[in-house]
């Protein structure tokens, strides 16, 4: 069992929770990630570690409650445990060498690119981040942003924080202004890395994007994961997680996104009603 | 006076069509008297040629004797001497080509049913659940065994039995390996992998799940935490695919990710369990061994009308057990043999719609042996599927041999070890089952665990 020391609502569908995991405190790397199982009657879903403390033995990890494990994760409070988490698992990413790179993030993945620009930025180089999100109140770890690059673009679809645009946007100006980058990197939805990599192909700027598909045991073992890359099919779980984006199938990555989506609604929407049964019950 | 039936006494089984729509066990084991009468067929052979058969040496003769005399903890107890998993290996060993292959009474009729006397001598001690602690002197000497697959558990029996201090890594979040994600409930309820651990934590066997030797701890890390001798056991998780067209479409599993998902993820029970698993109405299994077997079975079982067998042989190639063949005929499994995948077809959401085979022929023997199948020109034909699950062959896992600095290993992965001891490369570290030999069976993983043991004692009292 692994005890959660601290639990922060992000946003209304964000949180960070820290877990108290000594053994893979010592390991983990930026880039790297866990598979946790909530209960004994749940599925082994993969979260990316967000930030870790060797001294205090904690992993941070933090996720959008788009599920019923991620909604049953989200119903657990500090001092609750998790019963599984297993970690760490995939490469850590190779972060050396750099003077100058991007690093974007997009809702949810801004969680992941935050260790990335942090390692990065701890190693001398110079980082400009550029985060995207729906709309202000969806934005996350701003302070935290601010901490690990020399720049900050947030950006919302909607321009209600009055910086309207995509992350694609923010990284074509930069760009034009001259702005010389060595690496980008971007974590997000498939469509918006998708999207980053068509834009840096065009200026031939190397991009690393990390995938997160459905896995079960996060070792190499179900190849549930399987992507391909450069022609070749990779295992997200040990291969990756992170890959070069120019050579990255998406679309098919995002077509196999897709495999268990019906499954994964009744199984929310079930849940979901359970609950509100529950809730009137006790009302 | 033996009894001189030329057949083995009937095991009742679940009716095919009943069972090939639920999980529960098939074959249901032999009651008191059916299991004496079958004993009675046993000649008690003086040279007893079914234990030289038999990979963990389990004195056949001696424990069938005690079932005639109606002395079934008696029997329990002959077996659990050198057999650490006895209810495991009674049911899942492929007895045909160990023990019962050797059997004299096999030679012009049906051999003794060992495999059933053995599962009915464990099951029978296991319902009365007072399975003898065995007493042990400990001597606090720390060792190491990576992976609670069959290898890794009677590897850690063994030792602890001998004394020593022993931890098992495992990287799932239950111990058991195959025997649990990938053994259908049909053929090995998990009730039984389950109580066959309990009784090795009874003996001071600690299992420490959720850890991912290679990334956790690397096997230098165990010695520097004082463990004197490691032992691994991780198995061939590596999932082969055919690297053909279509491969990655939505609908295509590896068995290892389609068994996973049902055996240890029990999708077949959702949505009570979370983990999903879609079968559709045709499902094909590629692959003609024991795994492509029980994925079919499975598919079966989840609804879908029609499961095909796809194998590029004929059907005396077939790796698989003739009692699995049999049983997945029984279960209206349908057999395409001497047919081979060319590509996998898909619609415009990435989804399976069919595969196209072509129809082989068999030519000269290749290097195994067998005859070589060659495809026949312009037999390709389509078949209509919504699932595919590819069960060509697993191979082991590279995350130890790629952090284990000096850890020999050969061409396809497995590591080197001495077949006798399962020493390896690295002074200290030994190893056995299928991280060694590439998939093979649950039986010869356990004799190299228990060998491995062995020698694991010796090199530490040579230190």
């Amino acid at each position: 069992m692994y005890k959660i020391v601290k639990k922060e609502i992000l946003n209304p569908t964000v949180t960070l929770m820290q877990v108290f995991a000594p053994d893979i405190a010592k390991k983990a790397l930026a880039g790297q990630f866990i598979i946790l199982r909530v209960n004994e009657n749940g599925e082994r879903i993969p979260l990316t570690i967000a930030d870790y403390d060797r001294d205090r033995g904690i992993i941070t990890i933090i996720f959008q409650i788009v599920g019923k494990t991620t909604k049953l994760l989200n119903e657990l409070n500090v001092g609750d445990s998790i019963l599984d988490f297993v970690g760490p698992l995939g490469i850590a990413s190779h972060i050396d060498g750099y003077k100058k790179v991007a690093v974007i993030g997009g809702g949810l993945g801004t969680a992941i690119a935050y260790p990335q620009a942090k390692a990065l930025y701890k190693s001398g180089c110079e980082v400009h981040l550029i985060a995207g999100f729906r709309n202000s109140e969806l934005i996350i770890l701003e302070k935290e942003l601010h901490e690990v690059s020399n720049k900050t673009l947030i950006m919302t679809d909607d321009g209600s924080n009055g910086n309207k645009g995509f992350v694609t946007n923010a990284l074509g100006q930069l760009i034009e202004e001259g702005n010389e980058y060595d690496l980008v990197v971007a974590i997000g939805p498939l469509v918006m890395m998708r999207a980053v990599c068509n834009l840096t192909k065009e200026y031939n700027i190397k991009t690393i994007v990390s995938m997160n598909p459905v896995m079960i045991d996060g070792t190499g073992m179900c190849g549930g994961c399987r992507l391909t890359v450069g022609g070749e099919t990779k295992f997200a779980c040990v291969d990756g997680p992170d890959f070069d984006g120019h050579l990255v199938d998406f679309d098919e990555a995002i077509r196999r996104s897709a495999m268990f989506k019906r499954e994964e609604h009744d199984s929310y929407e079930e849940f979901c009603n359970l609950l509100n049964m529950e809730v009137q019950n006790d009302g | 006076m033996a009894n001189m039936s030329p057949i083995k006494v009937k095991i009742p089984e679940q009716e095919p069509t009943v069972r090939n729509k639920n999980f529960k066990e098939v074959a249901l084991g032999y009651t008191d008297e059916m299991a004496v009468e079958e004993a009675t067929r046993c000649l008690q052979c003086k040279n007893a040629p079914c234990v030289k058969g038999c990979p963990v040496n389990v004195q056949i003769p001696k424990f069938i004797k005690k079932i005639t005399e109606r002395d079934f903890d008696g029997a329990y107890e002959i077996i659990a001497e050198t057999n650490s998993l006895p209810a495991v290996c009674g049911r899942v060993c492929p007895q045909e080509s160990q023990c019962e292959g050797l059997c004299v009474r096999g030679i012009k009729n049906e051999p003794v049913g060992i495999g059933r006397l053995e599962r009915f001598a464990a099951d029978y001690k296991m319902q009365k659940n007072d399975k003898p602690i065995p007493e042990i002197k400990t001597n606090g000497i720390k060792v190491a065994v990576i992976g609670a697959g069959p290898a890794g558990l009677t590897c850690a029996g063994d030792l602890a039995k001998l004394g020593y201090s022993v931890t098992i890594f495992e990287a799932f979040h239950v111990p058991g390996g195959v025997l649990m994600y990938g053994i259908p409930e049909f053929r090995l309820p998990k009730k039984i992998v389950s109580t066959e651990i309990e009784s090795l934590k009874k003996m001071g066997v600690e299992i420490k799940t959720n850890s991912v030797i290679g990334k956790l701890f690397s096997v230098d890390e165990l010695f520097e935490d004082d463990f004197k001798a490691v032992f691994i056991g991780s198995g061939a998780g590596l999932p082969s695919f055919m690297k053909i067209e279509g491969e990655n479409l939505n609908g295509v599993y590896s068995s290892n990710e389609f068994l996973t998902r049902i055996n240890l993820m029990k999708a077949y029970q959702f949505p009570k369990f979370d983990t999903p698993v879609l079968i559709g109405k045709n499902v094909a299994v590629v692959g003609g061994g024991n795994v492509a077997m029980d994925a079919a079975r499975c598919a079966k079982r989840l609804g879908a009308e029609n499961v095909y067998i796809i194998y590029r042989r004929s059907e005396e190639e077939m790796p698989a057990r003739t009692e699995e063949v049999h049983h997945a005929k029984e279960e209206e499994i349908e057999f395409k043999l001497l047919t081979n995948p060319v590509r996998i077809l898909g619609d415009e959401k990435g989804s399976v719609t069919g595969m196209e085979c072509i129809q082989m022929e068999l030519g000269e023997p290749d290097a195994s042996g067998r005859r070589r199948p060659v495809p026949k020109k312009g037999s390709e034909y389509i078949i209509d599927l919504d699932t595919v699950v590819i069960a060509i062959g697993q191979s082991p896992n590279p995350l130890i041999r790629t952090t284990t600095p000096g850890l020999e290993t050969q061409k396809w992965g497995g590591i080197v070890a001495d077949e006798q001891t399962g020493a390896t490369s690295r002074p200290g570290v030994f190893a056995g089952g299928d991280a060694v030999t590439g998939a093979a069976t649950v039986i010869l993983a356990m004799g190299a665990g228990k060998a491995a043991a062995k020698a694991m004692d010796e090199y530490i009292k040579s230190l």
